[in-house]
């Protein structure tokens, strides 16, 4: 929860249930409250985040080696992903069987086994229960019921699907196979980054954006903002309304990818209204920009975006999966993983490290985002009863093939009112 | 004795010229500590201890240095906010004839509108200097912070 000092706060009583209910103008409104009301956000994460969808957990590179852990989230709860001595991934929770101790506490590394610190509740890397000190007592006095059975008490394990490097877990025993989940078309583009190489880590980055997660999405389900808000991007022709750009949903509308192709740093009749485009502006150092193309196609900009909880970016040669996690209504940790493939030379593995400028807590782009959120939160928690105006490119949820328009948040939120049944 | 002493006066004031120079915004002068072909890098503490390639910001050169200062000034959009870095415990960590490595720890306080002041990071220099016309300049500048998790945005170099 952001601190500010004296901003205005609505008093609680006096509030009705008018407040949940969605505007009547239907797919073209979001109510401000679904930003902000602590009863939805609880909601989200028992409907949505343990819910029946696939969540990313990590890049099978991540934990290469049998023994291998990641600590991370789904929503707001704890879990661990783990290498078997089998080679197989494993997801759990990361809390303790006995009296719900998080005892996962480094974020990366190498185990035989799990110990609770509290009790010493031991678990393999399947997430069993092993042991059990002093389960017979000491001196024939004490110890657990005779009955006691560790197999009934490991940690709870998610399901857990594995495509092309990448690792997903679910709570949910009714959530459909990864493929079936993500559909052909967005099958189709995930497999476009993610072809059967093998991924190579490059590094995290970690941002803590004092905004609700759903603004995230919104964000780059939002392709009309870029050409406006990210002077960077716009006067260096890597993203512009006015380049052949198109945006694609699955069929419920969870899912989402925008497609663009780099244009020309020049000025066009359209830019009359990019305000901020400057003609004249050239890179001291010209090397930040010099895009090697590497996938098939001519789309140099591709986004997609993955209910509940990740945006696969793909920016000229930058790539990362941008994590969501959540950190209460009106906050959430954007964990970023960089990676490229096993097979880049140095000189590629370079250019992504240094087109990463564009991107995460410092990027010359999404600075511009982690900033507007924050504004945009700033703005809407004290007016929970007001709504936000999704009009552009008309009132409707399907595929375009332009940007100058809100059609896939539409998309969105349509599916989470059937979700969260608003 | 007196050549270490005299070093040490140097480098106290070096980094007390260059957080200024970061605090006053005055972020033209910023590039101007640090050597044409210099690296500079912004690293979270994972990513350093896992011998991970990532930077949350790198630069490779001070033109690269240059251009982070007009993304600054004129393309990037943020909040407005002041900063204060403070810099302690400067110490000389090694010295051969063509360059000296230092250490420092550092904190940044950060104010935006309607907040009290806040720690936005803290870390360490792991830097290089060398001498050029007389005057000591970062070759290679790594900040490594603490906490991997960062405040929002991170937009005015460390």
């Amino acid at each position: 929860m952001s601190s500010a000092i004296g901003r205005p706060r609505l008093p609680e009583e006096g509030r009705n249930d008018t407040r949940r209910r969605w505007p009547e103008e239907g797919l073209t409104r979001v109510p401000y409250w679904v930003y902000s009301d602590p009863e939805i956000y609880r909601q989200e994460q028992e409907r949505i985040f343990c819910g029946p969808a696939w969540s990313f957990v990590a890049l099978e590179c991540e934990i290469a080696q049998p023994g291998d852990f990641k600590r991370t989230y789904i929503g707001d709860r704890p879990i661990v992903v783990t290498r078997g001595k089998d080679g197989e991934v494993n997801v759990f929770v990361n809390r303790c069987a006995h009296r719900g101790v998080q005892f996962c506490r480094e974020q990366r590394g190498n185990t035989k086994e799990f110990v609770c610190p509290y009790h010493q509740w031991s678990y393999d890397l399947q997430g069993n229960l092993l042991g059990v000190p002093f389960k017979r007592g000491v001196k024939k006095k004490g110890g657990m019921p005779p009955e006691f059975d560790t197999k009934q008490h490991g940690l709870r394990k998610l399901r857990v699907a594995v495509r092309h490097g990448v690792v997903f877990a679910t709570f949910s025993e009714e959530t459909p196979s990864f493929e079936d989940y993500l559909g052909e078309t967005m099958l189709s583009w995930f497999d476009r980054v993610f072809d059967g190489r093998k991924l190579m880590l490059l590094g995290y980055s970690r941002q803590l954006i004092p905004a609700n997660w759903k603004l995230m999405f919104e964000n780059i389900k939002d392709p009309y903002h870029a050409s406006l808000l990210h002077v960077f991007l716009v006067t260096f022709g890597l993203f512009r309304a006015d380049n052949p750009s198109h945006v694609q949903m699955d069929e419920t509308g969870r899912h989402g990818v925008l497609v663009s192709r780099k244009g020309e740093q020049k000025k066009t009749e359209d830019l009359s209204d990019m305000r901020n485009f400057r003609e004249n502006m050239k890179l001291n150092d010209p090397k930040l920009l010099t895009p090697v193309k590497e996938f098939p196609g001519d789309a140099t900009v591709v986004m997609q975006t993955l209910w509940p909880n990740l945006i696969v970016q793909q920016q000229s040669n930058t790539l990362a999966m941008r994590q969501l996690v959540t950190r209460g209504p009106e906050s959430f940790e954007l964990a970023w993983t960089f990676f490229g493939y096993e097979d880049d030379d140095e000189e590629m593995t370079q250019i992504r490290l240094r087109q990463a400028n564009l991107m995460g807590p410092s990027g010359l782009v999404s600075i511009d985002d982690s900033e507007v959120m924050q504004f945009s939160q700033e703005g809407i928690s004290s007016y929970p009863e007001e709504a936000g105006v999704l009009e552009m490119g008309g009132s409707g949820r399907e595929d375009q093939d332009h940007i100058v328009t809100e059609s896939p948040i539409r998309a969105f939120y349509d599916y989470y009112r059937q979700v969260m049944e608003l | 004795m007196e050549e270490s002493l005299k070093l040490r006066l140097e480098l106290e004031a070096l980094y007390a010229d260059y957080v200024a120079c970061l605090d006053d915004g005055d972020y033209d002068a910023w590039p101007e500590f640090f050597t044409e072909t210099c690296l500079y890098k912004i690293i979270p503490r994972e990513n350093f201890e896992q011998n991970l390639p990532l930077a949350t910001m790198l630069c490779e050169s001070k033109g690269m240095l240059q251009d982070r200062v007009y993304a600054v000034k004129e393309t990037s959009m943020f909040g407005p906010r002041a900063l204060r870095h403070l810099v302690s415990a400067i110490r000389v960590t090694g010295q051969d004839g063509e360059s000296i490595t230092a250490q420092a720890n550092y904190a940044v306080l950060q104010t935006l509108n309607d907040e009290e002041t806040k720690i936005f990071q803290c870390g360490r220099y792991l830097d290089r200097l060398v001498r050029e016309d007389g005057k000591l300049k970062f070759a290679e500048k790594l900040c490594v912070f603490d906490s991997n998790l960062v405040s929002n945005s991170l937009i005015i170099p460390i």
